[in-house]
């Protein structure tokens, strides 16, 4: 049985006026690392305030170890691990203090499960007499991670835990998780990152509150309805606005030192596109068939 | 490049009792440049953006902003810059043009000029609807779309932008580029974080922070170069991965 599940689950906001989870039914298998991909405001944090039962659904059902959210909630929460997108450990408790202080809550002691959190608290345990309010972002996050793991959860909800981290530590954070994996523990992780979708092994894509596809990532980028090429030239701002000018262009978006574009009915256009080019005085234009990103598929999805 | 530089620092540092947050950074930024400023969390980004805003008195070194002096010409500096970032720009509970007549009349703006300019803008941006409605109703992506609009509204030499597309849906974060070409086509220079690697790509020039001190300062081509790197996300890897203070 999955360890998450959800069914037809509504949530709204302001009476009604603010649809933040329309119908959205997924299920989490027991030890999966599952992602939850989307930006802000397109229901991740609501989602995961229902699963750890601070929140309750307007209709649908979830359950959480086959307990029922709302009729369980006192079971779920000692079974979960829950890391909110804002810092919420004690800022005057030492990073110490804040540990065994979550440890006392739940019952069980630092020593009990110190294997479990080992490889991050050495990380942080240079630090130990400091007060949670003076770490630096990464310290914090890595306190709050130990935290939701120091009572051995069966299932942790990680809420855009690298939000505002930089590109180091956020892989050695998404190190830290697979180490966890091997661990048994189901993961369910939210994140805008889209780059840390291919992370995980499968993936939701949210958007104003609605699932848009839920597969492996892999499955994700092979069901892109359309071939995608990568075209780079020395005038990028140019190019992409002359690109978009050719009338069989159907999409065309930066990504970095490249513009991604398709083209209508599934043509294959890249030769006429050269041309066109041509005549707007790009001479220097290099294009290639190109594997899409999951952010590709998600611009995609979202049209 | 003949263009006016419109920020300079030579040496410029912040200590903080014995941690010394900025250590000696040098460098040149000329009008109408989009200048990525990067760095690991921890790095120092911050601590320099306040100094450069002229929020926070230097330990030591020099540096101009806009012509003006960082420690004698703060008031001057906040007068010819505009800042924003993701986490505050608006007032939730005023209207859009509430929100711009604000922040044009905390920048000194003429009334007239306010009025007819904030009708331009709205229509600009496609919000002529929703003019009147409160920025807490708008969508976050046309809430930072609007903030960046706000935030060089009174025509600024310099706006500083610090993770302005942070959680934007992929879409919007490409119209919001968009908006900062136009800025940087328009004369005013761009000075702006990210934590996204491919915006880095979109810069002019790039400056990389380490342990409080630029440890690379190029172009996204010429940096890929200098560290072998297919992208900029390794060249990020490569400088940020020693860091000391990167915990």
């Amino acid at each position: 049985m999955a360890d998450v599940i959800l069914k037809n689950i509504i949530k709204t906001y302001n009476k009604g006026e603010t649809h933040a989870v329309n119908d959205v039914s997924f299920a989490v298998e027991k030890g999966e690392l599952f992602g939850l991909i989307g930006p802000d405001g397109a229901g991740k944090t609501s989602i995961f305030r229902i699963l750890t039962t601070l929140l309750l659904a307007d209709s649908g059902t979830a359950t959480v170890n086959g307990f029922d959210v709302v009729k369980d909630y006192r079971t779920i929460r000692n079974q979960i691990g829950y890391m909110p997108g804002k810092f919420s450990l004690y800022q005057d408790l030492t990073v110490e203090e804040n540990l065994s202080f979550f440890a006392t809550v739940f019952n069980t002691t630092i020593e009990e499960n110190y294997d479990l959190i080992k490889d991050i608290y050495v990380q942080i345990e240079p630090f130990k007499t400091r007060r949670a309010g003076k770490l630096s972002g990464g310290m914090k996050q890595k306190l709050a991670l130990c935290c939701a793991l120091i009572h051995r959860p069966t299932v942790l909800f990680l809420d855009e835990p690298t939000t505002g981290v930089d590109a180091v530590s956020r892989k050695e954070f998404w190190e830290m998780l697979k180490r966890l994996k091997a661990q048994e523990i189901t993961i369910l992780v939210s994140t805008p990152y889209m780059d840390e979708a291919m992370l995980c092994e499968r993936i939701a894509l949210i958007q104003n509150g609605s699932l848009m596809s839920i597969d492996t990532p892999e499955n994700i980028i092979s069901h892109f309805p359309q071939k995608l090429y990568s075209v780079r030239s020395g005038q990028m701002s140019r190019l992409l606005t002359d690109i978009r000018q050719f009338p069989e262009t159907a999409s065309c978006f930066s990504f970095g030192d490249a513009h991604h574009v398709t083209f209508s009915e599934n043509k294959n256009l890249p030769h006429e596109l050269m041309t066109f080019l041509k005549t707007k005085n790009h001479y220097d234009v290099e294009t290639k068939e190109i594997t899409p990103t999951i952010e590709d598929c998600f611009i995609d999805l979202m049209k | 490049m003949e263009t006016a530089t419109v920020i300079s620092t030579e040496k410029l540092t912040k200590r903080f009792g014995d941690f010394t947050a900025v250590n000696e950074i040098t460098f040149d930024v000329h009008q109408g440049e989009i200048f990525g400023f990067l760095g690991a969390n921890g790095a120092g980004k911050t601590t320099a953006m306040r100094m450069l805003c002229g929020l926070s008195n230097p330990s030591s070194g020099k540096a101009t902003i806009a012509g003006f002096d960082v420690y004698r010409q703060t008031e001057k500096i906040k007068k010819n810059i505009g800042y924003m970032s993701q986490k505050f720009s608006l007032y939730e509970d005023l209207t859009i043009l509430e929100n711009i007549r604000f922040y044009g009349g905390i920048y000194g703006m003429n009334r007239k000029i306010i009025k007819t300019k904030s009708v331009e803008l709205v229509e600009q941006l496609g919000l002529k609807e929703e003019a009147s409605a409160l920025v807490r109703s708008l969508p976050l992506g046309w809430k930072q779309k609007l903030a960046f609009s706000v935030a060089i509204f009174h025509e600024p030499k310099i706006v500083f932008l610090d993770e302005p597309t942070g959680g934007v849906d992929p879409v919007t974060r490409r119209q919001f580029w968009d908006l900062i070409y136009a800025a940087a086509e328009r004369g005013i220079t761009v000075f702006v974080t990210t934590h996204y690697m491919d915006e880095a790509e979109y810069c002019n020039r790039i400056s990389m922070m380490v342990d409080g001190t630029i440890k690379a300062l190029d172009s996204p081509a010429n940096l890929k170069k200098q560290f072998g790197a297919n992208n900029m996300d390794e060249v990020f890897y490569q400088l940020a991965r020693g860091a000391k203070r990167n915990t």
